[in-house]
């Protein structure tokens, strides 16, 4: 039979975000994979050069809504050095909390996403519901589900008080205790392992050629973790352990982050205990002095690096980003050789891919022109119905008819 | 002598590079510029003689009459080497590193569309990270570029949209 080229995305059903796969198929046994990225490009490298340290770093900040944090403080992690500021500890210390509490925010909806995937509907409900417990939890903390907005350069803008390191024990208890029962579901439930068991295999001699990094690498039995290796923030203080497995597949990629779950409670335990008292930012210039800094930082799904350089103006010369996501996609094409089509998105998935992330450019033409008004939860419901009843949809029988079955 | 002043002493010796050339900057942060001539047997040796094993990223800068690029390679315990290197703006042609790092051609497709950078023996493939229909010879990153300069060029035409 001759093969078959099967363009996937870049809108499609079974993506959650724009990217395009081109695969080649003999049968249903996938021979090769291209990609095609570029479609979520939104210019923010540039946008920086033309921003002030603190505009780029709320900028940077939105490069991606899950790994927000791990962007915004990987990019001052850089500003900082060049600047020569100290930072103080307590600060680094709530940087690692939050950092923490993202790590797992991302790996439980990753658990929801791969259960989705594999037709696992029970596993996303379950993951994601526990993942509340969490985004409560950096509700509290930052006033923000995701995009925190507690950096600074210089430190951070949020202090965290007892009662509320109190309360974030008490929320790592319930997480640690529901992980525990994931990762029984893991081990035991024979669904999941033969399912996800030999899908996607990369093996550790392609990883380590092909640049894999996170949980994606250490599945493939690659040991890096940048936390480790090259530690910030508060790292250097943390007892924890880089996991990895020898499965080389889906499955593994799995282990490796159920696993990771149960070392940010015990790194989070350990910050809480260990957190110093003191002042939680320093005054930083307006001004960055000449000179420039190379910054790494293990976002969720693999080392996020920040290249800065700065001309001693108040905007940076250049600002570079490459994310995870990135690094990881040269894996996926190979990954993808002699599975079935109905892989591809687990296949996918399993990357924990983030392509926001990885493209950041073009433009928004004048997004600030037009009039502005701020407007109640009620004018903004009506509007929205108003502008569904334009479109033809009307939901108002149907709303009558739930409000009289709820009363 | 701590790793940092080993690989500082190993590519001062190795490639005669003056001390102050060689820039440790922090912990496990070091900073090199080398001529293009000697790029390639500096990159190739810092990969395979000292085991620069990770290749993070390549930034690439307009740097005013140069494009300059900083290849930083990453060591397994911690340390990164930002290996610079400069090729003149009007004729910015440089070699492909793909070849030793397979995972490092889709940074190097981000030099062509951003910088315009032409590398030899990139494999033919996907553009990154510019739409195809992308006029040529723009390229974002230049200092120069301003988004004006796609007006009346680039979208060529209007699309309708459905919803």
């Amino acid at each position: 039979m001759a093969n078959v080229k099967i363009p996937i995305g870049p809108q499609h059903p079974a993506l959650k975000e724009p990217e395009s796969f081109t695969i080649t198929l003999n049968g249903e046994t996938i021979i090769a994979m291209d990609v095609r990225l570029g479609y979520n490009h939104r210019g923010i490298e540039k946008a920086c050069e033309e921003r002030t340290y603190i505009q780029a770093m709320y900028l940077v900040e939105r490069v991606c809504g899950i790994c927000s944090h791990s962007h915004s403080t990987c990019f001052i992690q850089a500003v900082e050095e060049i600047a020569g500021l100290a930072v103080p500890p307590r600060a680094q210390y709530i940087r690692t909390i939050i950092s923490e509490l993202e790590r797992i925010h991302s790996h439980l909806l990753w658990l929801g996403v791969a259960g989705h995937e594999i037709g696992f509907d029970t596993l996303l409900m379950y993951a994601w519901r526990d993942r509340e417990v969490v985004m409560d939890t950096l509700a509290a903390l930052t006033g923000n589900r995701v995009n925190y907005g507690m950096n600074t350069i210089g430190g951070v803008r949020r202090d965290i008080s007892r009662e509320q390191l109190a309360d974030l024990l008490k929320a790592m208890d319930i997480l640690e205790e529901r992980t525990k029962y994931y990762i029984e579901v893991a081990s035991e439930e024979v669904t999941l392992i033969k399912r996800l068991s030999g899908v996607g295999f990369l093996s550790h001699e392609d990883a380590v050629n092909l640049g894999a990094i996170g949980p994606t690498g250490r599945a493939s039995n690659v040991d890096t973790d940048v936390r480790r290796d090259d530690p910030y923030i508060a790292y250097k203080d943390l007892d924890f352990k880089v996991i990895t497995d020898t499965h080389n597949d889906v499955y593994g990629r799995t282990l490796v982050r159920v696993g990771e779950l149960m070392q940010c409670y015990s790194m989070i335990r350990q910050l809480v205990a260990k957190i110093p008292d003191g002042p939680i930012t320093v005054k930083a210039p307006r001004k960055i002095p000449a000179g420039e800094a190379f910054s790494r930082y293990e976002a969720p799904r693999g080392e996020d690096t920040h290249y800065v350089k700065a001309n001693g103006t108040e905007k940076p010369e250049r600002v570079k980003i490459r994310a995870p996501t990135l690094a990881n996609l040269q894996s996926v094409a190979k990954m993808m050789e002699n599975n079935r089509l109905a892989d591809v998105p687990i296949i996918i998935a399993a990357i924990d891919p983030c392509f926001s992330c990885t493209d950041r450019m073009i433009q928004v033409n004048d997004i600030g022109g037009g009039p502005r008004e701020i407007i109640s939860w009620q004018a903004l419901h009506k509007q929205s119905l108003e502008w569904y009843r334009k479109q033809g949809l009307d939901f108002k029988a149907l709303n009558e008819k739930l409000r009289g079955k709820l009363s | 002598m701590t790793n940092e002043e080993k690989t500082k002493k190993e590519l001062s010796e190795r490639f005669g590079f003056s001390t102050e050339q060689i820039r440790v900057t922090r912990a496990r942060r070091i900073f090199l510029e080398v001529p293009y001539a000697q790029f390639r047997q500096v990159f190739e040796h810092v990969v395979n003689g000292m085991e620069f094993r990770h290749l993070c990223t390549i930034t690439g800068l307009d740097d005013g009459d140069t494009l300059a690029f900083i290849y930083h390679l990453a060591h397994a315990d911690g340390a990164v080497l930002n290996l610079q290197t400069r090729v003149p703006k009007a004729n910015p042609v440089l070699q492909t590193i793909s070849d030793i790092f397979p995972g490092g051609l889709i940074y190097e497709r981000e030099l062509v569309d951003l910088l315009g950078a032409r590398v030899e023996g990139l494999p033919e493939g996907n553009r990154y990270p510019l739409p195809e229909g992308w006029p040529a010879g723009q390229h974002p990153l230049l200092k120069d570029w301003k988004a004006e300069m796609l007006d009346g060029v680039y979208p060529k035409k209007e699309v309708k949209s459905n919803g």
